[in-house]
């Protein structure tokens, strides 16, 4: 069990920095059978451990005018159901890309991606703002992206490593 | 005028790795696998800590062996990696690179016609050092059947009573070979019945593939014989810092600081400073490095494999040493024809030693990106040859 484990962390690990990569590749990197590894991915696929597969995208890139916003909810957790309730109806709206239960001085963390400023206004205040069990909301605008998921968005300048050393 | 040079340096003879370095320096659109030198930038704790030191205006020379916190940290690492304790005051020096604890080791044990047992193909400074340090540097060959291991049949061929220093040079540039505790038995055992010193080069200690690395000096009677070298180069991505360090017995360690403060004085402040940071907060940083590698070196041996390249498995450092001798050329005919053709710069094994001949070495220093580029033009190049040699 131990094994299997710590194989699934190393094709985990490999697959969230790269999820393209080719599996009978990934099996030579990792020193494994490619049948095996195709085998544990279709297994955490079905177990919902790999819940998709996405691509980064810098947009601020390709002239897309869009915003990020971050919104701090403070809510009036229900009886029975905690906060769940509330962020199921928070996070059932498309436009809402990721809905967190923080600790500390607000309850959920929500963040809208790709969409023009209108349309975030048009959310918190009709949708957000208006559900009973929210007390507040405090929106933030991301200004610049510097880094995301692990990966700096600024190109890295190219290497100044001599071509042949002992 | 009277000639200004000694003949010792005269008679020693370049590297051979310079000429690869003009002529891949001249050309264009040259990919290299020819590097001695990791492809990652310093954990940025470890840049950070650098910096902060020059904010704080630690300018200053330390003492001659280097900064004490920064010895008790080695020897905490030390204790750590290899089983073998050392006195951060007398027994711990602070070197500039790995290679400054290799001359001044020579310099400090060797007198007129003392033989130093070097392994080869190995790092290309031991044996001029050895000449510089007046000592006669007695070459033993490595094979490829041993997948390039050190045997005691090979020593027992170039043992004399002159013998003083055997150099291990494991895990080994250019070959990636390692010595395992089993293999490092009867090293050692031989190393106790002829009365003899090691130099244990570690600087590849962290880039082991196949369980921990072993030092000789963990041995029992090894450890009032064997200097280890040791830095921050490799493991922790720090070329540039230029900073190693040795451990070994205190009256050997006394004369080397001594001969260290008259040539040195200090290693780099801002380094030792760094490289605190380096040795208490870095173990993620350094394994992470490794893995990378590891996958690198599998990558490798795979495709070397599909393409019909011969190579033993290497277990260490970031290099493969595949064999050539199938294509009827010398290792210097390769690399010249593979970096003209294809552009792709290699070292041949003859830069390592005249037993190198037949070889290359290849680093997987690189981004497997940069390896699948350059890998697809070695293959369009193999596949040549087979086809001029009538092999396919």
């Amino acid at each position: 069990m131990k094994e299997k484990e710590k194989m699934r962390n190393e094709i985990l690990h490999s697959l969230e920095k790269n999820s393209r990569i080719d599996l009978g590749e990934l099996a030579v990197l990792l020193g494994l059978d490619e049948a095996e590894v195709a085998n544990e991915v279709a297994e955490m696929e079905k177990e919902n451990i790999i819940c998709g597969y996405h691509t980064m995208i810098d947009w601020d890139k390709t002239g897309v005018e869009t915003v990020t916003a971050l919104i701090e909810v403070r809510v009036t957790p229900q009886r029975n159901q905690g906060f769940d309730r509330i962020a199921e109806r928070i996070y059932n709206y498309p436009e809402v890309n990721s809905v967190y239960l923080i600790s500390g001085g607000y309850d959920l963390l929500v963040t809208l991606e790709g969409k023009t400023l209108k349309e975030v206004s048009r959310f918190v205040s009709e949708k957000l703002s208006t559900s009973e069990s929210v007390i507040s909301t405090a929106t933030h605008f991301i200004l610049k992206k510097y880094k995301d998921h692990g990966t700096i968005m600024a190109k890295k300048p190219g290497s100044e490593r001599m071509l042949v050393t002992p | 005028m009277k000639n200004p040079l000694s003949k010792k340096i005269v008679q020693v003879k370049p590297s051979g790795i310079r000429k690869y370095f003009d002529l891949a320096s001249e050309m264009e659109d040259v990919i290299s696998l020819g590097v001695g030198e990791p492809d990652f930038d310093t954990p940025w704790r470890i840049r950070e800590e650098g910096i902060f030191s020059l904010e704080r205006g630690r300018t200053f020379y330390t003492s001659n062996a280097g900064l004490l916190e920064l010895r008790q940290e080695i020897c905490n690492y030390l204790h750590r990696k290899i089983g073998v304790e050392y006195d951060p005051v007398k027994e711990t020096m602070v070197t500039v690179g790995g290679s400054e604890a290799i001359d001044v080791a020579l310099r400090c044990m060797l007198d007129p016609g003392d033989e130093v047992l070097i392994p080869q193909p190995s790092y290309v400074s031991y044996l001029p050092c050895t000449v510089m340090a007046d000592g006669e540097p007695v070459i033993v060959e490595l094979k490829n059947e041993n997948e390039f291991k050190l045997t005691v049949a090979d020593l027992e061929r170039h043992i004399s009573e002159r013998t003083k220093i055997l150099i291990m040079p494991f895990p080994n540039n250019p070959t990636g070979a390692i010595m395992t505790r089993e293999d490092l038995e009867p090293i050692a055992r031989f190393v106790l019945e002829h009365d003899l010193y090691v130099l244990s080069d570690e600087i590849y200690s962290e880039l082991s593939y196949k369980g921990e690395h072993v030092s000789i000096a963990g041995f029992p009677g090894m450890r009032e014989r064997t200097i280890v070298i040791n830095g921050f180069s490799k493991g922790f991505a720090m070329t540039g810092w230029r900073l190693g360090y040795c451990c070994g017995p205190e009256n050997i360690m006394k004369q080397m600081i001594k001969l260290h403060q008259f040539a040195i004085m200090c290693a780099p402040t801002n380094s030792q400073y760094a490289a605190i940071e380096g040795l208490r907060h870095c173990e993620d940083e350094v394994e992470e490095m490794r893995k990378a590698y590891d996958q690198r070196r599998r990558f490798l041996m795979h495709e070397f494999k599909r393409m019909g390249l011969e190579c033993f498995e290497p277990f260490g450092a970031f290099y493969v040493f595949p064999d050539i001798r199938k294509f009827g050329m010398t290792s210097d005919e390769f690399a010249s024809r593979l970096l003209y053709e294809e552009k792709i710069a290699v070292v041949p094994g003859t830069a390592f030693g005249e037993c190198g001949e037949g070889f290359l070495r290849i680093s997987y220093a690189y981004s497997l990106e940069d390896l699948k580029v350059a890998l697809a033009r070695l293959e369009k190049f193999i596949d040549k040859l087979q086809y001029e040699k009538g092999m396919k």
